[in-house]
């Protein structure tokens, strides 16, 4: 085995991965990692691992190994070579310490951000690869503990946030107050069988961000859209499971939210300005269910809101005056294609828009997908050190008079957050939605 | 010394061939069967339009965003793969060989360019090679097979030089070097010399997923 990249990696604490290491045996290892290669893959891995041809073309495409200084270690190539390649060499017989670093590798060290298929000349997904890793890493017991939690939360409340099951309505119910307050014949209509539209949002909404759904009770209200939210179990689109590997979890998630919009008998789905939620309900749930595309109209915010701009429902009081850069979050853009759309919204709320370079497909990632963010604080300083380009991509925007970053996508959101704070960049940051709301016509 | 070589192309030029087209066809099939029997959505994927809009990028020199990063490297890949391809197709006395052989042939290059190609296939390995022990993000997932491949490649071209420059024992040259150009044959479909056949497929597979489901293009 290579050696570990860098020491503090040997450092980091974190009781899921820790606690989880002490109980393994070389043998469990081995069963588990022979069975997820015999049983759950096929020609994609193996061909995969037989047609690369080490030449390290990759390398430059994973803001991981630009912000480390080319640390050959954190080339997409070199993550594979570090995880899945040693496990298929020896055949599983590999040590507990190797499960430790490719608990480490697979879950922080990748954003599974698939930027690298686009520089590799033979197409070789490494965030599969990637993800295979994570999928033993699950089935070991060793995932790290705050996305862990997460997975878990899903599993018992099927919703990321340990969100009970009244505090949701209650929630929206005040949120709807709120809003009155504002408008006073604005409802957030729950439970409405047949309505156009099912809107959905992912759990950190209702528990941290609340004024995310009334600005959107706002925009559906404004735009005349008949609309609805469930008021049981698979109102929260957001998936980490997807993330941790645990499949079967990740199953249960997009099958309780497809028949939730299934039973209140919607037209389509419409997503809050979330990636990976997207990234599960369109690309990757989906498909473990069985359906080769959803089985909804899925739409995420980017694409409503184009659709409302274009369609005149919401008209535009006053531009928004500070010039924005606008992040191109690679799980609805690289995963989804909205780039353009983005930018048609963009434009059309704001004055002044700058690009940041690169952009559309080949944006870098924010470092916080993939699920990584969700490991938490034991692994914060791997994000900000993982992507320093970004921070000089941030800075760039700036120096061209940028002043406020849009990232519609709430991971992304957070993980810029992060970065604009510790490479003290100077941007404030917000979501389509933010703006939208500030600008639109409004009833007086 | 003349047995030397009518055993190497004689019996052991038709092995090569068996080895090289059975197996390459042999490699082939088990994986698509392999993707049939376990990850058959796969097919439900693969777009014609899209897998060949991915595959198109990736062979033109510089139509994609790493190609033109990297200028030096394209140009160097494009030339070796390219003359390693040209280069034994359609050098005449190969050409010779089977029209006497079988009662075929086609067009033929002239010799000095299939020089000057041999040429660039050799300069190409060294400077693969150089970067392979070079590049630190490519000597960090070297292993001792990349050399081997390597070698394998170029042997049947730097004793064909030799051979036809005439430099040394021409009649052990010439064996050597039929001997190389099996070697190399039999070795496409069972190292990772087999990129050549599975490339197509990776690629295309990528293609059909950004284009078709992502909607975003791969290069
Ligand atoms: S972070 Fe993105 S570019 Fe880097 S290895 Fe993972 S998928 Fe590839
Ligand atoms: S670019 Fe592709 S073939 Fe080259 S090392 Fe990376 S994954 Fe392997
Ligand atoms: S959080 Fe945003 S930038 Fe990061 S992987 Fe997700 S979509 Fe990409």
């Amino acid at each position: 085995m290579a050696e570990p990249s860098k020491k503090e990696n040997a450092d980091v604490v974190d009781d899921g991965i820790d606690v989880g290491i002490s109980r393994l045996t070389e043998e469990k290892i081995q069963s588990v990692i022979n069975s997820v290669i015999d049983n759950e893959t096929g020609a994609r891995l193996k061909t995969y691992v037989e047609t690369c041809i080490h030449c390290g073309l990759c390398s430059e495409a994973c803001h991981y190994y630009l912000s480390h200084d080319k640390d050959p270690h954190y080339s997409p190539v070199g993550k594979v070579k570090q995880t899945i390649w040693e496990m298929i060499r020896k055949k599983g017989r590999v040590s507990p310490e190797f499960i430790r670093q490719a608990a480490i590798i697979s879950h922080t060290q990748c954003n599974l951000c698939k930027r690298c298929a686009q520089y590799c000349p033979f197409g070789i997904d490494i965030a599969y690869l990637m993800l295979v890793v994570r999928r033993i890493i699950h089935l070991l017991g060793v995932t790290p503990l705050y996305i862990q939690d997460t997975a878990h939360s899903h599993s018992v409340t099927m919703n990321q946030m340990w969100v009970k099951g009244d505090e949701w309505p209650d929630t929206l119910q005040w949120q709807e107050e709120e809003a009155q307050a504002e408008i006073p014949d604005l409802r957030i209509p729950l439970e409405k069988e047949g309505a156009d539209i099912m809107y959905s949002v992912i759990a950190p909404e209702p528990k941290f961000q609340a004024q995310l759904i009334y600005q959107a009770a706002v925009i559906m209200h404004v735009a005349g859209v008949d609309w609805t939210m469930p008021a049981s179990m698979g109102w929260d689109n957001s998936d980490m499971a997807m993330y941790t590997a645990d499949n079967e979890i990740m199953g249960r998630l997009k099958r309780a939210h497809f028949e939730t919009a299934e039973r209140l008998k919607v037209k389509k789905i419409v997503m809050g300005e979330c990636g990976h939620a997207f990234r599960s309900v369109y690309d990757m749930g989906n498909r473990w269910l069985g359906w080769s595309m959803p089985p909804f109209t899925i739409v995420h915010a980017i694409e409503f809101y184009y659709d409302l701009l274009r369609e005149g429902r919401i008209k535009i009081a006053k531009k928004y005056k500070p010039p924005i850069t606008l992040h191109d979050p690679c799980n609805v853009v690289r995963g989804g294609g909205l780039h353009e759309k983005a930018r048609y919204v963009a434009h059309a709320i704001c004055e002044t828009v700058i690009e940041m370079l690169p952009n559309r497909e080949h944006n870098y990632c924010c470092c916080a997908g993939g699920g990584v963010i969700n490991t938490g604080p034991p692994f914060k300083m791997a994000r900000m050190d993982g992507n320093r380009v970004k921070a000089e991509q941030l800075f760039e925007a700036k120096t061209k008079g940028a002043e406020v970053l849009v990232a519609p996508c709430h991971n992304c959101h957070s993980g810029l957050e992060d970065i604009v704070h510790h490479y003290e960049i100077g941007l404030e940051i917000k979501f389509f939605s933010d703006i939208i709301y500030e600008v639109m016509e409004k009833p007086a | 010394m003349h047995s030397f070589y009518n055993f190497v192309s004689g019996p052991l030029a038709w092995i090569a061939f068996l080895l090289f087209f059975g197996g390459s066809i042999f490699r082939i099939v088990r994986m698509l069967m392999l993707v049939a029997q376990k990850e058959s959505f796969i097919f439900t994927y693969m777009s014609w339009r899209y897998s060949l809009r991915s595959i198109f990028h990736w062979i033109v020199p510089f139509a994609t965003v790493n190609w033109r990063r990297q200028p030096v490297l394209t140009v160097v890949t494009f030339a070796f793969h390219i003359c390693l391809l040209a280069a034994p197709l359609f050098l005449l006395s190969h050409v010779i060989l089977w029209d006497e052989a079988f009662g075929i042939s086609w067009w033929t290059l002239p010799d000095t360019l299939a020089d000057v190609m041999t040429i660039i296939v050799i300069l190409g390995a060294v400077f693969f090679l150089v970067r392979r022990v070079t590049r630190p993000e490519v000597r960090f997932v070297t292993s001792a097979s990349d050399f081997v491949i390597l070698a394998i490649v170029s042997a049947p071209f730097v004793t064909g030089f030799l051979a036809y420059h005439q430099w040394f024992a021409y009649p052990l040259m010439m064996g050597l070097h039929v001997l190389a150009g099996d070697i190399m044959l039999a070795a496409i479909p069972f190292t990772r010399l087999s990129h050549m056949l599975f490339s197509p497929f990776t690629r295309a597979y990528m293609g059909s997923e950004f284009g078709k489901v992502r909607h975003a293009r791969d290069w």
